[in-house]
């Protein structure tokens, strides 16, 4: 199992894929941190749906993570793309068989496969919370944001869940895109549905239908990032997802193990 | 009996109504150069897909290195294969590709520096894999499969791509590995280049094993060609007539007729001529190559 874990690790640290992966991830950090800081005064809000988040509000021990918050819903359509086009390029370049003639335990390569994404997105959320603290600090005096709370016990409790939150969100979209890859065998089908269905289809069929949003797979997903909400409970979002991504993997499990490799 | 380091019993695939290989039977000695032939479609890729675990039989079964089939983590580890083209990660520079899968078969990766060098790619393992060219991507492709010092090699058209100096390399490469006790299973569109290494033969035709054993049998087997030339052009139609009135097969090529017929028939094809009033400018008999008895035993059942 190790060895698929390096192997996959091998691909994965490959220079072009390690810099757009953290150009964007730290984009996006940078982004969503400065509009905060940033626009605190702008009448249009300085958060998601033109909710304005004021200095007081900050300077809270949670006030800490709240750049870090915004990016992480994001976060997780990046994983999505990310374990999507690593999963089905297997087949579009026709690689599965040779990682099958050199490793035929097909569960291995594809639990070795998984923890390696898993490590990665990992190491994405670090980063992407490393640079929107960084730089929520360095922008805090430019917004006269106090910043002695940010130190305390609570403020690094809160900095532990979310980022426990937040990785477990991007777990839960990139496990989906494994499994958008595993089904379609082909990145683009994969990633453009999972793109499609959690940031447009899931909305559209929420605000049209009542009472839907939480039952959405991508909804929950986003929900445990954000600890919950009045939509749904941590706990109830986390459950669903389980359910939903537990169905989903037996699935391809099954499908991986017994489908021929005829490309 | 030889140790096997192949053999297909009743090995069948079906993909609904279409069967891709239809009750298999051949066997492979150990350590020998094995010739796997048959035209586009006839079940050749799916055979060694099926041997390598890749896809499952539909029924029969066969053992690779005395394993069963079924069980392909028992052997797969000494065998070594390029399947139908070389497919590595683009992105990835050649050596970095072999790096992966000496990673995930657990061998040492100065194995990858030392056969990026062994196939010529010494100088360009460091760059992108979508930047070479089709022979150094089958290069890269045969790098792989010796990756594991293989016991049994399988090579699905090795030559591809390559130039005459390339194909040189690999028929030297296939009979050094061969020499040193590694079974090679080698399909080829290069039927030349089979009949000059392989000495045993698996033949496909639309999905059916025709013939399975040693090269020197087949040709043996086959009956030479008698090669006879007019000393005038017009007479070649009549000459053509002729022979087929006396009921042998005849073809007609670059300006002489070829019969298919025993060696012992040319005098009498002579006589035949000289009573007809056509001088012939030469006659022969020739042995047929691999190439002419494949076409021969691929065509005529067809």
């Amino acid at each position: 199992m190790i060895r698929v874990v390096r192997a996959e690790a091998r691909k994965l640290r490959r220079r072009s894929l390690l810099l757009s992966t953290f150009a964007t991830v730290g984009g996006l950090s940078g982004l969503f941190t400065t509009i905060v800081y940033l626009m605190i005064n702008s009448k249009s809000g300085n958060s998601r749906r033109g909710e304005r988040i004021s200095a007081l509000q900050l300077s809270q021990p949670d006030g800490l993570v709240y750049g870090f918050k915004l990016v992480g819903a994001f976060l997780g359509i990046v994983a999505l793309c990310i374990f999507a086009s690593q999963t089905a390029q297997e087949y579009t370049y026709g690689t599965l068989r040779n990682l099958l003639v050199r490793q035929p335990s097909r569960m291995k390569i594809l639990i070795g496969k998984f923890i390696s994404m898993k490590i990665y997105a990992l190491l994405i959320v670090l980063f992407a919370g490393g640079f929107s603290i960084a730089l929520s600090y360095a922008l805090a005096g430019h917004a006269k944001v106090s910043t002695a709370k940010w130190s305390s016990h609570a403020a690094l409790v809160i900095l532990g869940q979310t980022t426990l939150n937040i990785f477990l969100s991007t777990l839960c979209f990139g496990t989906l895109g494994m499994i958008l890859g595993l089904l379609f065998r082909s990145p683009i089908s994969a990633i453009a549905t999972g793109v499609l269905w959690t940031l447009i289809l899931e909305n559209i069929i929420s605000a049209l239908i009542a009472n839907t949003a939480k039952w959405m797979p991508g909804q929950n997903f986003s929900n445990i990032g954000e600890g919950g909400s009045a939509i749904a409970s941590y706990k109830y979002s986390l459950l669903i997802s389980l359910i939903y991504l537990a169905a989903g993997s037996t699935l391809v499990a099954i499908l991986f193990k017994r489908r021929d490799v005829a490309n | 009996m030889d140790k096997l380091a192949i053999s297909a019993t009743d090995l069948t695939k079906e993909y609904g109504e279409r069967t891709a290989l239809s009750h298999a039977n051949f066997s492979v000695p150990a350590g020998t150069i094995c010739g796997f032939v048959g035209p586009n479609g006839s079940g050749k890729t799916t055979t060694i897909r099926m041997l390598l675990g890749l896809i499952s039989p539909t029924s029969g079964t066969g053992t690779v290195l005395g394993e069963n089939i079924s069980q392909p983590e028992k052997y797969l580890p000494k065998v070594g294969a390029m399947i139908e083209g070389p497919a590595f990660y683009p992105a990835l520079s050649g050596l970095e590709n072999l790096k992966v899968l000496a990673t995930l078969g657990g061998f040492p990766l100065e194995r990858a520096e030392e056969l990026i060098g062994k196939v010529g790619l010494g100088d360009r393992g460091g760059s992108k894999f979508k930047t070479y060219s089709l022979g150094m991507k089958q290069r890269l492709g045969i790098a792989a499969a010796l990756l594991p010092n293989p016991e049994l090699l399988v090579l699905d058209e090795p030559t591809n791509g390559l130039d005459p100096s390339g194909i040189q390399e690999v028929r030297e490469l296939i009979r050094d590995l061969a020499n040193h006790g590694t079974t090679v299973f080698v399909s080829s569109h290069l039927l030349s280049e089979l009949e000059m290494i392989s000495e045993y033969l698996v033949m496909l035709r639309e999905g059916k094993v025709i013939f399975s054993g040693k090269t020197q049998d087949l040709l043996a087997g086959a009956e030479p060609i008698i090669v006879a030339v007019p000393e005038y052009e017009v007479d070649l139609t009549k000459l053509v007539k002729l022979i087929e009135d006396s009921g042998h097969a005849v073809a007609l090529r670059d300006g002489a007729v070829q019969v298919t017929s025993s060696k012992e028939w040319a005098p009498t094809l002579n006589r035949l001529a000289f009573e007809a009033g056509i001088t012939l400018a030469s006659i022969s008999t020739v042995q047929q190559t691999l190439e002419e008895t494949f076409f021969e035993m691929t065509e005529d059942e067809a």
